[in-house]
């Protein structure tokens, strides 16, 4: 097998419709195959009692550790409140330039802030977040464009003025291993 | 375009914390925002690697094994008082948090902090890095502009004259500012000294064409009390006046070979003795010097001595004369009618097209004193509303070369009276020894209309 495909392992429940139509967004900006795999593990082993979050740089180090040899970037797809030691929540990381990422719905619901749900908004916010993760790995830093996909986003609010794709700059920056 | 994005460099963030969690978090969160990261786990690396680097901010724990935040802080600010320090804590106490910006520090911020305050915060201080900056780079340039007011000319032979001060400003070199007489060459060696480093200090002028040889002598280098007859008390010469600052000797072409001798030496030891004194004095003074006379002209014919116009001339500014500047004589003569009209007291004139278009024609042989001379005259003698060409001193040169034909002379010379008359006609007519009917005539003949 080619070292071209980017794969997503999806962490608890995801619905299949929900995940495929990532996985296409995903193919279509970074023109490379995708595929979905399941990851089944113990989640609480991640769980941080005293914050009540899961640790982001310790699941980061397990997605990179289910990396498989022939794949391209891994993304470790979660629904859980992630944490690092510094910030109260992030939405994602990944390493800079490196094989692997990890992306939480978790905050991308409406409903976590008091609004009704919407499913749609939620594909798109997390295309997006799934996304500017991967560039990450592709060793993009974050881009000054306010429509880029790899602007940094602190709320949930800036990931929705942005667009699903990276700009023309970014797109030329992109390092392909 | 924000202001972090203007900045062409990198901001530089170093991160201090014992705990790696951190530190590799804070590093990956930075690096993708686009910032030059670099990590210390303790004080002590900390501080090693601020002596070889220079970061823009560093963001500390506040509580660390060994040397804990608040001390590193004293001495990264005894390192560099302008450094940039943002503390870091997971235990947030009223007490700390003032005792740290009491000491110095940017900011103080909790752990962990959200992510929009982590970027707040970087931006904050990233602006403040780039305020500093912009007020660098404005200093500078309000910095190059400082006392020059009084020197009008928006002509680019001025405009290369002010560059020339501008760059020369900032050093010690010795000037020689040339030029004909009335330019302003004072006022060039003044904008030299008031935007250089000794404007502090004072600028000593000797005006060396006025003096004897031997006055000049003693202005100069000051005497002891009996040196010669009348020299009653030790009196300091101008070197040691001007001690710091900058001596501006005007007219040096006229110094005899003595003095010339005498000056080099100076200029050469930095040091001298007063006359009928035997105590070396050392002065540390800038030399400019003025002249309108060709000193290379002077070396040539063995008048002024070579190893002196050498020693004088690192830098030699030309000051344009007036008539290749001729874009500036209405600046100029706005100018003068300001000054003279305030310290008259008198309501501002303005000055008629004709009498301006004049002295746009006009050599000024005398050059920017002659234009002043004629504006104050003008002011004085004028009607105290407008400066007309009759006002001037040079109304009455006016010959045109174009006239060939007696009618074109004729039609000249009647507007010529006409106008040093304010077109009041019985008064022209008087003058031009012709009846009022005769002289309307001819201004109808001749199309003569009055400029107001």
């Amino acid at each position: 097998m080619d070292q071209s495909h980017l794969t997503l392992i999806s962490f608890g429940y995801f619905e299949k419709d929900f995940l495929e139509k990532v996985a296409e967004a995903v193919m279509h900006e970074f023109n490379h195959p995708s595929r979905i795999r399941e990851g089944h593990i113990d989640l609480s082993e991640f769980f941080d009692a005293g914050r009540r979050q899961y640790n982001a740089n310790q699941l980061l180090h397990l997605v990179d550790s289910m990396s498989l040899p022939e794949c391209l970037k891994t993304i470790g797809l979660f629904n859980v409140d992630l944490f690092i030691p510094i910030l109260t929540y992030i939405f994602g990381q990944a390493a800079l330039g490196g094989k692997s990422g990890i992306a939480s719905l978790y905050r991308l619901n409406n409903e976590y802030y008091g609004m009704p749900a919407d499913k749609a908004l939620l594909l798109e916010r997390f295309k997006k977040e799934v996304i500017h993760e991967l560039g990450h790995t592709f060793g993009l830093i974050h881009c000054n464009s306010p429509v880029c996909v790899m602007r940094s986003s602190t709320y949930v609010e800036d990931i929705d003025q942005k667009e699903m794709h990276l700009c023309d700059r970014c797109r030329s920056q992109i390092k392909v291993i | 375009m924000n202001k972090e994005e203007k900045m062409s460099r990198k901001i530089s963030i170093l991160i201090v914390d014992d705990e790696e969690s951190v530190r590799d978090s804070l590093n990956s969160w930075f690096t993708e925002d686009g910032y030059y990261v670099k990590c210390a786990e303790n004080a002590k690396r900390a501080l090693s690697i601020l002596e070889s680097e220079e970061f823009d901010i560093i963001l500390a724990d506040l509580k660390m094994p060994g040397m804990d935040g608040l001390e590193m802080l004293r001495r990264i600010k005894a390192l560099n008082k302008e450094s940039i320090v943002i503390m870091m804590t997971a235990f947030a106490t009223v007490d700390t948090a003032v005792k740290a910006l009491k000491d110095g520090a940017f900011d103080y911020v909790t752990k962990p902090f959200d992510p929009d305050d982590l970027s707040h915060l970087i931006r904050n201080a990233s602006k403040q890095i780039v305020l500093k900056e912009e007020n660098e780079n404005l200093k500078k340039k309000v910095f190059s502009l400082e006392n020059v007011d009084d020197i009008i000319g928006s002509s680019e032979s001025m405009q290369q004259v002010l560059k020339e001060v501008e760059s020369v400003a900032q050093s010690s070199s010795s000037v020689i500012i040339t030029g004909e007489s009335g330019t302003g060459k004072e006022l060039i060696a003044r904008a030299i000294h008031f935007n250089s480093p000794r404007k502090f200090y004072p600028l000593v002028s000797v005006h060396c064409g006025a003096l004897t040889e031997s006055l000049l002598e003693s202005e100069l280098f000051g005497h002891e009390k009996g040196a010669f007859t009348g020299a009653l008390y030790n009196r300091k010469g101008r070197f040691e006046m001007a001690d710091n600052g900058t001596l501006f000797l005007d007219e040096i072409a006229t110094i005899s070979g003595k003095m010339q001798v005498e000056l080099l030496r100076v200029l050469e030891t930095k040091s001298f003795m007063r006359v009928g004194g035997n105590k070396e004095i050392s002065s540390d003074f800038r030399l400019i010097c003025a002249t309108n006379r060709d000193l290379k002209m002077m070396v040539e014919k063995g008048e002024f001595r070579e190893d002196l116009y050498y020693r004088l001339n690192v830098v030699n500014i030309h000051v344009p004369p007036l008539r290749e500047r001729k874009d500036d004589i209405p600046l100029l003569a706005d100018y003068f009618i300001k000054k003279y009209c305030t310290s008259m007291n008198r309501p501002l004139v303005s000055i008629d097209a004709a009498a301006l278009k004049r002295m746009e024609e006009y050599a000024f042989p005398g050059n920017i004193r002659e234009l002043e001379n004629m504006i104050e005259r003008a002011i004085v003698i004028g009607n105290g509303r407008k400066i007309h060409l009759k006002d001037l001193p040079i109304a009455r040169e006016e010959i045109s070369s174009s006239v060939e034909s007696l009618n074109d002379l004729e039609k000249t010379f009647i507007r010529q009276i006409l106008n040093k008359y304010d077109w009041n006609i019985s008064r022209a007519a008087k003058a031009l020894q012709v009846d009022r009917v005769t002289l309307y005539n001819k201004i109808k003949k001749y199309g003569l209309k009055s400029p107001e």
